[in-house]
């Protein structure tokens, strides 16, 4: 018996101990995850944290005061200014770090480390995009301009001394989920963060997808599907605008027209992991004899992926050379978005194409030579180690071509053959140093300040607006852009001869740009920047209606009040649908309606062409949209191992405008030749399905079929950390851009008064714990589209005594 | 009597193990405990089971509450997909307790082997 007592007892036991510790039985390590002394209660923070706090480092070379307002904002008092950046570096890594490392993993293609193989394909992606190769030619830039690398580092050192400091039971959640260590932050890192924000906004391309179409339709339909400029293009850069003649009139080889042109197949493989091309924001500046005021205000923004922790965070930061209040990004010193004492400052995509392919001939499957310019060259190569948890390491080596890295080949994606393969030309490869223009910014006085910070970035392509005290507002479209014959780039290009290279970049002062011009406002909503008389081809991917909308309202407001401007960034008006309506109401034939179908169409006939939280027709009126879309296009465009794209809302808008018999609408597999009656009425019946179920599920109101969703970076692993359902309407080609999981990640109203008039919110919270109060507190005001106002604080000595907790840094 | 001061001691020097080292030293707690305090392996099970359980639930009650239980509801959810804090309290006590209690019986029976 006793013996049977003491055999239970110790198998219990050491069941209980192993079970509990590993991951081998259960998803999560229970023991030590639910350890009251190690595990998860430790990250659960008391709401009445007390944060003060004096440290020490010997890296500091004066005094650092923050002041943590009743939002958990930092404002960040320091003698020094590099001392300013390692409390930046600090507070991030305090309230931010797992996130910061997590996205810099991401970048280099380091996922895998953390949770298993079935990250490999994105790591290989990553790599063979040449992430790190990209990130490494940044951080050589940054390393070359003194002030750059003293700020950079002092940066890295913040953070190292957070991570120093840490315990295992600090540990941020995640790290007790997933089941691993935080390592060192470098300063490649930050390099690596600019690499991802370059993917996320200038990392979107159609070269593949277009060559496909092309061959498929043929060039005079492939001009239909994939015009390059729609007829209501509103451009960031007012109609009519006098453009300097080109540098130099390029032209393509000359035997494009048979290689470039006149492909003899398409190209057999799908792309994978592309970045969202809904990617954009608005911004727009007016100038003071447009506001009650009398002094500019400036509004941004930025549309991306919404997270917890937010990609945003806020911070002021106040040194000797410059005072500057607004976002961050973690993984960054300085203000990313935001204004100081003299001027503020916005940023939208460019949206423009800085990405091209080339098609390499390799000798054998070593890819060791490819043919160029008539011999055999040989190629450089580097080798990728992908570390995997619990797995041995893949290898992947990835060729690197005069163009760039050789994306694509049979290693990686097995439909092709051994000697054809495919380069990546990306400008996000250039040695360059974007980080110069936000030190520049933060304490940029003027425009010519602002001209002199915004030279130096080069990728990704944005539309920086600008307003100052002094009344000036102002607006470039900054970026390299390359020079590129009429189609270059359009499709994938011949890599065995340098005719088709790149010919250097359009000259920084050609681009487009424009300083307080006569209307008074300046507006720029990922649309083409200009019209047909700008002269450098400009391909790329914009959006058309959110800048119709804004150009609009702007034009007609008059005694604009900051108050006046956040409700514009929070309006739902539709205007796409305000065109597509009627073409929707006036072909439907109704004699063939059921009563359900009926009843959805007269939603839409009698709809304020709203898109509020509580109106069923946005949801009638997008299904029904997107059905005759399908209807329309799913025949002529089968995808079959390859890569294609949908034409664009705008495309089948517009066509069907200029001509109701458009020769898309027959459908090519029916002997019957369909007209556009019954199409409409086709994707109406087949929409009104859809409809009949999500009214049955109660998801008919916008909000609960859009069902804003602000996901932790773990997606759906980690929906006990998402907040879902929030009740906010908007859309897609709506001011207020917020759709399902994607839309406006900061909102930010200035006016440039003294004292500065600022307001902002962000969907998320200062801090990065799921178990902090301030993890997700802005949530709700942000979906109700109120504001935070912004304190932009002047004295310390004053204004600090108002502020809930302080930490004072010294030096040792 | 006995019962009470081995729970209080087992919770002690999980407690003060837990400070330094990782979670698993309740088991040596419990070990402890079972090994040179003198009752019935039952007894000896109930005991250490008993002062980790109060242990581990009381500071998570106490830490849960003081944080609005904000983070237990949301472990809740990721753990057994249901927002409820107790619950969540009541499965840490559950493991923290039964670790150690189990512990403390397989000291306590080992020894029982080699008495006459």
């Amino acid at each position: 018996m006793k013996y049977f007592i003491f055999l239970v007892s110790l198998l219990l036991n050491s069941a209980f101990v192993y079970v509990l510790g590993s991951r081998s039985v259960l998803p999560l390590p229970l023991g030590s995850f639910l350890s009251v002394q190690e595990g998860v209660w430790q990250n659960a923070e008391p709401v009445d944290a007390d944060f003060n706090a004096a440290l020490r480092f010997d890296a500091l070379q004066g005094k650092v005061d923050v002041f943590l307002d009743d939002r958990l904002v930092p404002h960040v008092f320091a003698e020094q200014e590099n001392d300013a950046y390692f409390v930046q570096g600090y507070l991030h890594a305090k309230f931010r770090l797992w996130q910061m490392e997590f996205q810099t993993h991401a970048a280099a293609g380091r996922v895998s480390e953390i949770v298993g193989e079935k990250a490999i394909n994105f790591d290989r992606n990553q790599r063979r995009m040449g992430m790190v190769y990209a990130a490494e030619n940044a951080l050589a830039a940054m390393e070359n301009d003194p002030q750059t690398i003293s700020a950079i580092d002092a940066y890295t050192a913040g953070v190292n001394a957070y991570i120093s400091s840490l315990k295992t039971s600090d540990l941020p959640i995640e790290y007790k989920l997933l089941g691993y260590q935080p390592e060192k932050w470098t300063n490649l890192k930050s390099a690596l963060f600019t690499k991802q924000m370059t993917q996320t906004l200038a990392g979107y391309d159609r070269d593949f997808e277009f060559t496909n179409a092309l061959k498929l339709l043929g060039e005079e339909n492939f001009r239909i599907l994939y015009p390059s400029i729609p007829d209501s293009l509103y451009p960031v850069i007012a109609k009519g605008t006098v453009y300097n003649k080109p540098l130099a009139v390029l032209n393509p080889p000359a035997s494009a027209d048979s290689l470039y042109f006149k492909r003899t197949d398409t190209i057999q493989f799908v792309e994978d992991f592309k970045p969202n091309p809904s990617n954009g924001s608005n911004s727009w500046a007016v100038c003071g004899n447009k506001t009650q005021s009398g002094k500019p205000i400036l509004s941004n923004d930025p549309h991306l992926g919404l997270t917890l922790p937010s990609i945003w965070f806020e911070i002021q930061l106040r040194t000797p050379a410059f005072n500057a209040y607004g976002v961050s990004f973690p993984g960054l010193p300085g203000v990313v978005i935001g204004f100081n004492d003299s001027i503020s400052f916005g940023f939208t995509n460019a949206g423009r194409d800085v990405k091209d392919y080339y098609e390499i001939q390799f000798r054998n499957a070593d890819k060791q030579e490819y043919w160029f310019d008539s011999s055999w060259k040989p190629t450089t190569r580097r080798l990728e180690q992908i570390r995997i948890k619990n797995a041995k390491t893949v290898e992947d080596t990835v060729a690197y071509s005069v163009f760039g890295p050789v994306m694509y080949d049979k290693s990686f994606k097995t439909d092709l053959t051994a000697e054809k393969a495919y380069a990546l030309k990306w400008v996000a490869h250039d040695t360059s140093n974007i980080l110069k223009m936000w030190l520049l910014l933060n304490r940029a006085g003027n425009y010519s300040d602002y001209l002199e910070a915004i030279r130096h970035f080069n990728v990704p392509g944005q539309n920086i607006i600008f307003a100052s005290k002094s009344g000036d507002i102002a607006l470039w479209q900054q970026g390299s852009f390359p020079l590129r014959w009429n189609d270059q780039g359009l499709f994938v290009m011949p890599g065995t001869d340098s005719s088709y290279m790149w010919k250097g970049y359009i000259p920084h002062e050609e681009n487009p740009h424009a300083y307080n011009p006569v209307e008074g406002y300046l507006s720029s909503a990922n649309q083409r920047a200009a019209d047909t008389s700008y002269p450098y081809f400009m391909p790329g991917s914009y959006e058309v209606y959110r800048a119709i909308a804004i150009n609009r309202k702007l034009a007609s407001m008059n005694y604009i009040t900051a108050q006046d401007m956040q409700l514009l960034q929070n309006n739902n008006y539709n205007v796409f649908a305000e065109d597509a309506r009627p073409i929707l109401l006036k072909y439907a034939i109704k004699e063939q309606l059921s009563a359900v179908e009926k009843k959805y169409l007269s939603l839409v006939e009698s709809w304020n062409l709203m898109n509020d939280p509580t109106e069923k027709a946005p949801t009638c009126f997008t299904a029904w949209w997107d059905s005759l879309h399908a209807e329309v296009f799913n025949d002529d465009l089968v995808q079959d191992k390859m890569s294609l794209a949908k034409p664009e809302k705008f495309v089948l808008l517009e066509a069907l405008q200029r001509d109701s018999s458009f020769k898309f609408i027959d459908n090519i597999n029916t002997p019957n030749k369909e007209d556009l009656y019954q199409m409409v009425t086709v994707a109406l019946k087949k929409a009104a399905k859809k409809l009949a179920s999500l009214e049955k599920e109660n998801k008919l109101e916008w909000a609960k079929y859009k069902n804003t969703t602000v996901y932790h970076l773990l997606k759906t692993n980690a929906m006990a950390f998402a907040r879902e359902g929030l009740m906010n309407g908007g859309g897609n080609g709506i001011i207020n851009a917020s759709q399902h999981d994607h839309g406006p990640s900061w909102r930010m109203v200035v006016e440039m008064t003294s004292p500065t008039n600022a307001y902002g919110v962000y969907p998320g919270g200062q801090s990065g714990n799921p178990g902090s109060r301030f993890y997700d507190n802005f949530i709700s005001q942000w979906a109700k589209g109120m504001y935070y106002k912004l304190w932009f604080m002047e004295s310390a000595a004053i204004e600090g005594k108002k502020c809930k907790w302080k930490m004072s840094f010294a030096s040792k | 009597m006995k019962f009470i001061v081995s729970a209080i001691i087992t919770a002690a020097l999980a407690f003060g193990l837990g400070l330094y080292f990782p979670w698993w030293t309740i088991v040596i707690a419990g070990m402890l405990t079972g090994f040179f305090i003198p009752q019935h392996w039952f007894l000896s099970f109930l005991s250490a089971f008993t002062g980790v359980f109060l242990l581990w639930g009381l500071m998570a009650l106490f830490i849960s509450v003081s944080n609005d239980h904000i983070l237990a509801k949301r472990i809740s959810m990721l753990v057994v997909k249901n927002s409820s804090p107790y619950l969540i309290i009541l499965i840490t006590a559950l493991i923290g307790g039964l670790t150690s209690g189990l512990s403390a019986s397989t000291a306590r029976s080992l020894l029982n082997l080699f008495k006459k």
